[in-house]
């Protein structure tokens, strides 16, 4: 078994450089945007201004973020979550299955497994859905980033929220008893749950679980990254503020439906959509139609509809989507309505 | 002869799991019939809720991300 100690000291090595790269983020950006040649004030200079400073630092965030998350991971298991979930109440059930979904190894590539796992295994179908919700929408890519990019109260808002639309539309699921809106052949399976060996992990194993978690995530999605800041920029450059204001202000009451209903078909990683948030959010769009944006392009989106058509049939489907939809939309208003 | 199941419908992982598990068996000279079991309900039968999960002779030994190379020897030897 290897020692703990060169891993932990490697993890505080690393962690310094970060912190040093990090300090020196605004000199390197102002000093690249300086080389450009491009008249100071103009909107094309702006947006460069933008992409240079955000694209540094929202990729040493994401990777700080997902190694860290990616150690917490390690403690957590699919099938530990399940086994604490399995014949919980409704409302207790839902509010422990939306925290689990946060800490819970979850990827779109194996959601099927895992819904078919929890539903066959005995956990009811509302909190299988307030888990199902909270994973995706509720993940440390967009709290680190809002943290980071736009602030920590907005961060803590959307933790908050988050969970709240999990929780409460799951357990609204529960109560409309759907059951027997799932595939057939979802609903007669009745698998027992496997009995694993323990895992067993030491330090080195958790510290490798983040750095593995880190190569493959930041790989993933850098392009989305990159293509949200360029989104970003753009707005940040050379949208009029008047517009923007117009249509994704406080007083336009549409423009949170709107928002929620573009959002809903959209897919973006979270690293896409939060440097598009912060752009928006500077040139005077409301609070709440960005959140709600944000939310509907996290939480929901087309090619997690096609994957979840596999287990249940399109009714369910809808009413997934219009009991979250419906969620995302009243906080929109919310956030809108107080006086932030 | 080891029978090895590996569990997951096509994801990445669970092709890197298949490729690693082959790889090992070479490694230590261990016999193995390798089945990729890919049905959605035939992996639900094994009472996992995440992939890839690997079985040996039977018996479900991990499930959820990559394992680790020394626990594959652990289970082949």
């Amino acid at each position: 078994m290897p020692p703990a100690l060169p891993w932990l000291a490697g993890s505080a090595a690393g962690l310094l450089a970060w912190g040093l790269a990090y300090s020196q983020l605004v000199p390197v950006s102002d000093g690249l945007a300086g080389l450009l040649p491009l008249q100071p004030g103009s909107p094309l200079a702006e947006a460069a201004r933008f992409f240079l400073y955000d694209a540094p630092k929202v990729l040493l965030l994401l990777t700080l973020v997902v190694f860290g998350m990616g150690v917490v991971r390690s403690f957590f298991s699919a099938e530990r979550t399940r086994a604490l979930l399995a014949g919980r109440r409704e409302g207790v059930g839902n509010v422990l299955a939306a925290l689990l979904g946060v800490v819970t190894p979850f990827c779109s590539c194996s959601a099927v497994p895992m819904f078919i796992g929890f539903v066959s295994a005995g956990v009811p179908l509302g909190v299988t859905f307030s888990f199902l919700i909270a994973a995706p929408m509720v993940n440390e890519i967009a709290l680190g980033l809002l943290f980071a990019l736009v602030g920590w109260q907005v961060a803590l808002l959307y933790l908050a929220v988050g969970l709240g639309i999990a929780i409460v539309a799951g357990w609204v699921i529960g109560r409309l008893h759907l059951e027997h809106w799932l595939e057939a052949w979802v609903r007669d399976l009745r698998s027992g749950t496997a009995t694993l060996p323990p895992a067993a992990l030491t330090v080195a194993d958790r510290v490798r679980a983040g750095l593995e978690a880190m190569r493959d995530i930041v790989g993933r999605v850098w392009p989305w990254m990159l293509a949200g800041i360029a989104v970003g920029a753009f707005i940040h450059g050379f949208v009029p503020t008047d517009a923007l204001a117009f249509m994704m202000g406080a007083d336009s009451w549409w423009s949170v439906p709107a928002a929620v209903a573009i959002g809903i078909p959209m897919y973006s990683n979270a690293a896409g959509i939060v440097p598009v948030a912060e752009a928006l959010l500077g040139k005077g769009a409301a609070l709440g139609t960005v959140l709600a944006f944000m939310m509907a392009v996290i939480a929901l989106s087309l090619p997690e509809m096609i994957i979840l058509r596999k287990v249940m049939t399109l009714r369910l489907i809808a009413v997934f989507v219009g009991v979250v939809g419906t969620g995302i939309v009243a906080v929109g208003y919310l956030f809108n309505a107080l006086p932030l | 002869m080891k029978d090895v199941k590996v569990l997951g419908s096509g994801c990445k992982r669970c092709e890197q799991t298949a490729a690693m598990i082959t790889a090992e068996a070479a490694r230590l000279g261990v016999e193995i019939r390798l089945e990729k079991v890919t049905d959605y309900a035939a992996i639900a039968a094994y009472g996992i809720a995440s992939t890839p999960g690997i079985v040996v002779d039977g018996r479900v030994v991990h499930a959820g991300g990559l394992p680790k190379p020394d626990a594959i020897a652990g289970w082949l030897g």
